[in-house]
């Protein structure tokens, strides 16, 4: 210290000061740099995603002449007429030189194998059309769609690809006609699953997330609430609930595989329910999101200013008018957001369906919760799962429809939140 | 079970000899004698409307009344004055048992409305705190409408049986409370968008609503400007005709203008009471004195 020369206070905070600011701007810093990483890791997640699965919106087509000849058709028994035989007719006669068994079967096998059954839907819905003809597109061979989109390659050498040099004249020759097309892909919305990726679609898998988290919702939500304001008003404070508040945090935490495992072995075993239904389903996913759900409603619950009880209480409301009336419509906005965000990761889960079935080939879309289904992310799971080139963008365009979902509920939480914010 | 044995050991201790500890405990904090912090005054009166009896709250293992014995006249103003902490707010909460929403808050002695042990066991408090009503320190609306916040007490207990009804009683406690005037045209705007004084007018609009013979008011004018004062304090005189009132103020102006007793709190002990006049004029007790002389407070 210097002699005689007393530094004032405000030289003190001077030195200082230079030293402060450099802090916050490196603490700024971190975390803007922090943002920017997520941000970018998330944004080349969406592109790759993107990039892989937009293709999948669109669907190659191949327009034909359809006659439906009226010999072919026994008017009792519809279903039984030899579809695949039009389909096979009318490619012959776009291509009358081609000859043999062998070349016949792969002109055919451009057409997918699903459109026979197309045709008869047709039919069964209009009997007039016996006996016309139709100009009818229908879908293409999903080799042919995946070689349409660039994914096989002309130049490789014809045994190294899956499409002959015939068959690329061909797609060639009806491409230069106008009679092949890439189309909006509407199958892929409508359609159950399919071992053809040119005929599957998530519809199937939609209506079994959608079954699944309604049963989630309609049990979780009541409970949850209810288990947090007894937890919150009502319970004493003692060991047991000291107890029973570490064991929910616990179940927070526990793996889902093991609640499926739960699952498999109460609901399926003991009460014999039935498998993959979306009922099963549900009740194992309430087990996870009743923990995210009671944590987030007691959190609400406890920011309500003890205030507001007080004035209640304070003119004569009972205890559970308080409640009704105050506390619970000022915690709801928070505890909607809970749940929803509860909702969202059980709309992404998968591990705890596996167990309970809900993994199988299912073709018929649910309509109900006991049907046997399946839900997207399993979906997701069993066509990455699948060899052919043509699931691969399925996968990724499924994935996309599921993020959508995830980003319009999340969406909804903050809106809520924005929504019912109070200030007091 | 574990609870139940805490309150049994206190209470046992609080018989026998540990009262001297915890008397010693608040003589470390003031240096006046044990036998200065025995009430002087009159505490009783001859027609009571609440008489309170060797009352003692804890909050845990902290006292804070020590054995307060007091009438509430009927019909009467009661001011309780004392320094910040002293307990006043705690001892107000006894009277319509708001402190049983405290947790690890205890009270003891006997408090009577109308010689009813309100802490007896089948005293159901919801229509205790309909007959006692409360106005708290802090102004606290409901984040609803001005309408609904009035509204709300007459709704829940039945009282009006008609929304005309229930329009007149809103229009009436407004005006009571001296806010009508400003917020007539605004009923459905929310409470909690008023000022602090409005909403502190707001709340015992709210209190009167509900027509309760007791009415407790917590300071309920230190957020309020003179001119809002005089409002609530002509509104206390008028109620004072049909209702019984205990008011904490620490303003000692507004104890003498509205108050016919005033009791003097001094950490947890009830030091003197008397009437009005009497206690600001001619102070029995030298705590009361240096407190209202401004020595100290
Ligand atoms: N909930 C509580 N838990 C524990 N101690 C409390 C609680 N409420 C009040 N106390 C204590 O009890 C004593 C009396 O408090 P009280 O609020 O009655 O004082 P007061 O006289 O109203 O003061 P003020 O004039 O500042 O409002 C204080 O020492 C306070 O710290
Ligand atoms: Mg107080």
């Amino acid at each position: 210290m210097l002699v005689g020369k007393k530094e004032s206070t405000m030289d003190r905070v001077n030195r200082g000061l230079a030293r402060r600011y450099r802090r916050e701007r490196w603490f700024r810093l971190f975390g803007l740099s922090a943002i920017v990483t997520s941000v970018c890791f998330i944004g080349l997640l969406f592109v790759s995603i993107g990039a892989n699965g937009w293709s999948a919106f669109q669907q190659t087509e191949i327009l034909l002449d359809i006659h439906f000849d009226t010999e072919q058709f026994d008017v009792d028994n519809l279903s039984t007429a030899n579809y695949g035989a039009l389909v096979k007719n009318s490619m012959q006669t776009l291509f009358p030189d081609v000859a043999g068994r062998s070349e016949k079967r792969e002109l055919s096998k451009l057409v997918s194998s699903g459109a026979p059954y197309i045709l008869q839907k047709m039919v069964m819905q209009d009997t007039g059309i016996i006996g016309s003809s139709q100009k009818i597109w229908l879908p293409a061979d999903d080799e042919v769609d995946m070689f349409q989109k660039g994914y096989i390659l002309r130049d490789v050498m014809e045994g190294d690809r899956r499409l002959s040099d015939k068959q690329i004249g061909w797609i060639d020759q009806l491409f230069a006609e106008g009679r092949l097309e890439k189309k909006f892909n509407s199958t892929f919305f409508t359609a159950g699953d399919s071992r053809e990726p040119e005929l599957a679609g998530i519809r199937g898998a939609v209506a079994g997330s959608l079954f699944t988290l309604a049963v989630t919702l309609v049990l979780s939500f009541p409970i949850g609430v209810a288990t947090a304001v007894y937890l919150e008003e009502f319970a004493p404070r003692n060991r047991w609930t000291d107890l029973v508040e570490v064991n929910i945090n616990n179940l927070a935490a526990v793996p889902s595989i093991v609640f499926g495992l739960l699952g498999l072995a109460v609901f399926l075993n003991v009460f014999g329910m039935p498998r993959s239904a979306p009922l099963v389903g549900g009740l194992v996913l309430t087990l996870m999101t009743l923990p995210t759900i009671i944590i987030a409603s007691r959190a609400s619950l406890k920011s309500v200013p003890p205030s507001i009880r007080e004035a209640a209480l304070g003119v004569g409301a009972s205890k559970m008018q308080a409640i009704t009336h105050h506390i619970l419509p000022l915690a709801m906005p928070g505890m909607m957001t809970g749940t929803i965000i509860g909702m969202a990761q059980a709309l992404g889960e998968t591990a705890p369906l596996l167990m309970i079935g809900m993994v199988a080939f299912i073709v018929d879309v649910p309509t109900a919760v006991t049907d046997p289904a399946t839900v997207l992310p399993v979906q997701i799971y069993l066509w990455a799962d699948s060899p052919e080139r043509a699931f691969v963008e399925r996968t990724s365009a499924a994935i996309m429809v599921l993020l959508a979902f995830l980003i319009s509920m999340n969406a909804m939480a903050v809106f809520l939140r924005r929504k019912f914010e109070r200030r007091w | 079970m574990e609870s139940m044995s805490a309150v049994l050991k206190s209470g046992g201790a609080l018989f026998s000899g540990a009262e001297g500890v915890i008397q010693a405990q608040v003589r470390q904090e003031d240096k006046t004698p044990r036998e200065d912090r025995l009430t002087v005054g009159l505490p009783f009166v001859d027609d009571a409307r609440m008489t309170c009896r060797g009352v003692s709250v804890f909050y845990g293992e902290k006292h804070a009344i020590n054995n307060v014995s007091i009438d509430v006249g009927r019909n009467q103003v009661l001011a309780m004055i004392g320094p910040s902490g002293c307990g006043k707010s705690t001892f107000l909460r006894c009277l319509n048992r708001m402190n049983d929403t405290v947790e690890g808050c205890r009270v003891v002695g006997d408090i009577q409305l109308d010689n009813l042990n309100i802490y007896d066991r089948s005293v159901d408090v919801v229509p205790l705190r309909a007959q006692v009503g409360m106005v708290f320190q802090k102004p606290n609306p409901f984040p609803k409408s001005i309408y609904d916040n009035v509204a709300y007490g007459p709704k829940i207990h039945g009282l009006a049986s008609s929304r005309a009804e229930l329009d007149e009683v809103v229009e009436s406690s407004l005006k009571k409370a001296g806010l009508w005037n400003e917020v007539s045209d605004r009923l459905d705007q929310p409470g909690t968008g008023l000022s602090g004084g409005q909403q502190q007018r707001l709340c015992i609009a709210r209190a009167i609503a509900v027509r309760p013979e007791v009415i407790l008011m917590d300071e309920p004018c230190s957020a309020l400007d003179p001119i809002a004062t005089a409002t609530v304090e002509d509104l206390i005189s008028e109620l004072q005709e049909h209702y019984t009132i205990v008011i904490v103020t620490h303003n000692m102006q507004q104890a003498a203008r509205v108050s016919q007793r005033t009791a003097y709190f001094h950490l947890g002990d009830l030091i003197e009471v008397g009437s009005t006049d009497r206690i600001f004029t001619n102070p029995r007790h030298r705590l009361t004195e240096d407190y209202i002389t401004g020595r100290f407070g």
